[in-house]
C-alpha cells in the first residue's frame, strides 16, 4: 500500500501582535508543522511499521522558506517529499479551498496512492475542507475527522471511527483509494530522532511547479478573497484579581467560601 | 433575489441543535434580497423532523427518505440534485463533523466557493460577505465569495428559530445511486464514561496547554484534593494522554455546567467554551490576558499558574 500525506507548514501568532492590512504583521508570525498533519504522518508511518504500507510520500504546498518544516515529516519516517511551488502561486490567497484541490489532486494522480492522509484542519486558517474536497475531485472514498484507523484493510476496506460530537464515535467502513481526514489524538506523534533528522536531510524532495503537474495558472484563481483582519472586541467583563500569587489565590479563596464549595 | 438552501442535521433519531440555528441564519440572509429559505432534511423519520423543523420563516422544506443515518455519499448526492432543481444562491451547512464530510464535496462536485467555520453571513444578491475567525480565534476576518456559494456554519453562533411556520413539505424525489455509496456506517459508541462523570461535579479544576508537561499534572491533581473538586481539562491534555478521555470537556468531549469552574492554562477554544460556558462561575487563571477565555471569565488572574496553582492549594491546607 502506498500513502500519501499532505503536510502544510501554519503560521503561529505571539500573543501579542499588530495587524497591518489584511495580515498579521511578519514580526509577530512564526512558523511550524501543522498539529493535525504531525498526527497524520504518525500514523502513515506507523502504517508503514507495521508492513501496511510499502512507501509514505508527503506533499506540500509552499515556497523553499517551508523545507525545514517539511524535512521534520521525513525525519519522522517518511520516504520522500513532493513539494510544490510556482511563481504563479505568488499572490494567490491559498485560503482558496479550489486552488489547493486543483494542485493536490494532480499530485494525487500522480503518485496514484491507495490512501491519502490529510490533517483535518490547519492550524493557522482552520479551514476544515481540503481534503474531502480533493476526494470528490479524484473519485476517491472519503472520511472527516477521524480518530481511529484500523491497521488491517480487509478487501480494499479501511475501517475507522470518526468523532462526532459529545463523545460519539461514528464507526465506518470506507472502500480504497481513500482520502482521512485525521484528528488530533488518533496517535501518539513521535519526536524526530537525530538519526532520522540526519537521514532527512538526504532524502528525495522533490520540487514541482504547476507545469510539471498540468495545473493550468486560470484554475488556481480563488473564488474568495480577504477583505479585513482584526481583533475581535473583547467582551470580557470579568472581575480581574491583581497582586501576589498569595493574594490572587487568597481573593479566589474567599469567592470559593462565598460560595459555600470549598471547604 | 437570492434562494437558500439549508441542510439540517440529525443524528439517532433527534434533530441536532444546529438544525434550527440555521434556519435563522439561512432566513436572515434570505431576507436581505428578499429569497426564500428552503430546508432539505436527508434521511431518518423525515416527516417528523419536517414538522419539528416548520418554524417561522421556513418557506419550504424538501425531504429525502433514504436510510436512517447520515451518509456522505447520500446527502452529497442528494444536496447537488436539490441544488439543481432549486438553484438557489447559496447552500448552508452546519460546520459540524458530519457537515464538513460533505460541504466541501459539493461545493466541488457544484464547482462553487466554500467558506467554513462563518460567525456571521451578509449578502447584496451578488457578493456573500463572510465574517470567521483565523488562529484560534486571535483575529475575525471578513471574505468576500462573488456569485453563488457554499458555506458552514459554527453552531451556537445564530439563535434557534421558534415559532409555527407554514412550509410546503414535499417528497423530494432524489435518485441516489447506490453503487457511487462508498461508505457504511456499521454504528456508534459513546466513549468517555468510566469511574468519574465530570459533569456532575460542583467544583472543577480545569486544567489546559499552559501545564506544559505530564509531570506538572499533579499540581492540579493536589489543588483538586485540597478543594475537594473533580479535575477536568482540555483536549490537548487528553490527545497527549495525561488524562483519560472522560476528563474532557468541550465539543468533542462533556458539556458541563458547574457552579464554579477554574480554567487554569486554557485559552479558550470554541470547540472548548461549548463545553463548559453554562458554568455558573468561570475563573481564568492565565498568563494571557487576550485568551478567548477571558471573554466569559467572571473571574481571572493574570498569572502565571506555576505560581497561583500551589498558593491555592495551600490556602486550603494542601
Amino acid at each position: 500500500m502506498k500513502i500519501l500525506v499532505t503536510v502544510k507548514e501554519v503560521a503561529t501568532v505571539e500573543d501579542e501582535f499588530e495587524i497591518e492590512g489584511t495580515e498579521i504583521a511578519d514580526q509577530y508570525l512564526g512558523a511550524d508543522l501543522n498539529e493535525w498533519d504531525d498526527y497524520a504522518i504518525e500514523e502513515a508511518v506507523q502504517l508503514q511499521e507495521a508492513g501496511v504500507a510499502d512507501e509514505v510520500v508527503t506533499v506540500t504546498i509552499g515556497p523553499e522558506d517551508c523545507e525545514q518544516t517539511i524535512r521534520q515529516a521525513l525525519a519522522k519516517g517518511a520516504d520522500r517529499a513532493v513539494r510544490v511551488w510556482d511563481d504563479a502561486l505568488e499572490g494567490v490567497d491559498l485560503l482558496d479551498v479550489n486552488a489547493k484541490t486543483q494542485i493536490l489532486s494532480a499530485v494525487v494522480e500522480e503518485e496514484d496512492p491507495d490512501l491519502v492522509l490529510t490533517g483535518v484542519q490547519a492550524g493557522d486558517d482552520s479551514f476544515a475542507a481540503t481534503g474531502v474536497s480533493v476526494a470528490e475531485e479524484i473519485g476517491a472514498q472519503w472520511g472527516a475527522v477521524v480518530n481511529h484507523l484500523e491497521h488491517e484493510f480487509d478487501d480494499g476496506v479501511a475501517s475507522v471511527r470518526r468523532e462526532l460530537e459529545g463523545g460519539v464515535e461514528e464507526l465506518t467502513d470506507i472502500e480504497l483509494p481513500a482520502v482521512l481526514t485525521i484528528q488530533t489524538g488518533i496517535n501518539e506523534p513521535r519526536y524526530a530522532s537525530l538519526r532520522g533528522i540526519r537521514q532527512a536531510q538526504r532524502k528525495e524532495l522533490d520540487v514541482q511547479g504547476l507545469a510539471d503537474l498540468g495545473v493550468d495558472e486560470g484554475e488556481i484563481e480563488g473564488d474568495l478573497t480577504l477583505t479585513d483582519m482584526y481583533e475581535p472586541e473583547s467582551e470580557s467583563d470579568a472581575t480581574i484579581w491583581e497582586g501576589s500569587p498569595e493574594e490572587t489565590a487568597a481573593e479566589l479563596g474567599e469567592m470559593l467560601r462565598n460560595k459555600g464549595v470549598a471547604p | 433575489m437570492t434562494d437558500v438552501l439549508a441542510v439540517t442535521e440529525h443524528r439517532r433519531g433527534e434533530l441536532r441543535d444546529v438544525s434550527y440555528e440555521i434556519i435563522t441564519a439561512g432566513r436572515q440572509l434570505a431576507d436581505e434580497t428578499g429569497g426564500d429559505l428552503h430546508l432539505a432534511v436527508i434521511s431518518g423519520t423525515v416527516d417528523d423532523f419536517a414538522e419539528k423543523l416548520n418554524r417561522e420563516g421556513v418557506d419550504a422544506i424538501h425531504t429525502v427518505s433514504h436510510g436512517e443515518e447520515f451518509n456522505h455519499d447520500v446527502y452529497t448526492q442528494a444536496i447537488t440534485q436539490l441544488y439543481d432543481d432549486l438553484a438557489p444562491q447559496y447552500i448552508l451547512t452546519p460546520n459540524s463533523v458530519n457537515g464538513l464530510d460533505y460541504a466541501p464535496a459539493i461545493a466541488n462536485a457544484l464547482d462553487l466557493p466554500v467558506v467554513t467555520d462563518t460567525i456571521g453571513l451578509e449578502t447584496d444578491g451578488e457578493t456573500l460577505i463572510a465574517t470567521r475567525e483565523m488562529y484560534g480565534g486571535k483575529v475575525e476576518t471578513t471574505n468576500e465569495l462573488e456569485g453563488a456559494a457554499v458555506a458552514t456554519i459554527r453552531g451556537a453562533e445564530w439563535p434557534a428559530a421558534e415559532g409555527t411556520g407554514d412550509a410546503s413539505v414535499e417528497a423530494f424525489d432524489a435518485e441516489i445511486d447506490e453503487d457511487a455509496v462508498g461508505s457504511t456506517v456499521n454504528g456508534f459508541e459513546e466513549v468517555g464514561g468510566g469511574d468519574v462523570d465530570i459533569s456532575e461535579a460542583d467544583v472543577l479544576v480545569s486544567v489546559g496547554r499552559g501545564i506544559e508537561e505530564e509531570e506538572n499534572i499533579p499540581l492540579i491533581e493536589e489543588l483538586a484534593d485540597a478543594l475537594d473538586a473533580t479535575v477536568s481539562s482540555s483536549r490537548p491534555i487528553v490527545d497527549n494522554g495525561w488524562l483519560p478521555k472522560n476528563r474532557q470537556v468541550g465539543q468533542s468531549g462533556k458539556v458541563v455546567t458547574p457552579d464554579v469552574y477554574i480554567a487554569i492554562g486554557i485559552s479558550g477554544a470554541v470547540q472548548h467554551v461549548a463545553g463548559m460556558k453554562g458554568s455558573d462561575t468561570i475563573v481564568a487563571i492565565n498568563t494571557d490576558p487576550n485568551a478567548p477565555i477571558m471573554d466569559i471569565a467572571d473571574y481571572a488572574i493574570h498569572d502565571d499558574l506555576f505560581d497561583v496553582v500551589p498558593a491555592l492549594t495551600e490556602e486550603f491546607g494542601g
